[in-house]
């Protein structure tokens, strides 16, 4: 009984931190002194993500938020796959 | 009967409690390398591990929780997210090294 509720306390706190950990990786987004360091960060902000969607997705008991953390994690890997090709080659072919 | 039902639960909850402070830690390291470390691939290796550990490791805290399902789900997410992840990090990195950007070996010589 105890250990539910501090689990519970728990999840929402870790969704909380996962939160300020993507505003700390933004800073580097920002700053970042060349492209490819911009497009690590926002791959790792895109993975962040998804484990935030799950964690509410349990919050909030909802299981269908898992779905669209699917769709959201194969649409980062997408974006991130397009715009290293289009830094590398100049055209997405 | 009983007592063993509810040592298996109390063994799940701390299995989960654990997995999540884990995997908090390992995003956080992630985070930290991001930030503080000197180079495009030096930040693409500690990030990739780090984030790729961290999330199997919290949706593996929710999955342990959850009934078959739900859990079939989150484990179908956790291998996505070990498969793409790497990969997207191969792809960040040869578009690094085919536009001219260096890897900083550490070598200090006179013309620095």
């Amino acid at each position: 009984m105890e250990l539910k509720q501090i689990l519970d306390f728990s999840y929402e706190l870790g969704a909380v931190l996962v939160m300020l950990m993507i505003f700390l990786s933004l800073l580097r987004a920002l700053k970042g002194p060349t492209a490819p360091d911009r497009i690590t960060a926002i791959s790792i902000i895109g993975t962040k993500t998804v484990v935030i969607i799950t964690l509410i997705a349990w919050i909030y008991d909802q299981a269908y938020f898992l779905d669209i953390a699917m769709v959201y994690a194969l649409m980062s890997f997408i974006t991130t796959i397009g715009v290293a090709k289009y830094l590398e080659k100049g055209a997405i072919d | 009967m009983t007592e063993i039902g509810s040592f298996l639960e109390i063994l799940i909850d701390l299995v989960s409690l654990l997995s999540l402070i884990g995997g908090l830690f390992f995003l956080f390291v992630g985070t930290v390398g991001l930030l503080r470390l000197p180079d495009v691939y030096n930040r693409l290796h500690a990030t990739t591990k780090c984030d790729t550990l961290g999330a199997g490791l919290i949706l593996l805290s929710l999955a342990v929780q959850c009934t078959a399902p739900v859990a079939v789900r989150l484990a179908l997410i956790i291998i996505f997210i070990i498969v793409t992840n790497p990969t997207a990090a191969h792809v960040i990195a040869r578009a690094a090294y085919n536009t001219g950007i260096k890897p900083d070996l550490g070598r200090r010589d006179a013309s620095d």
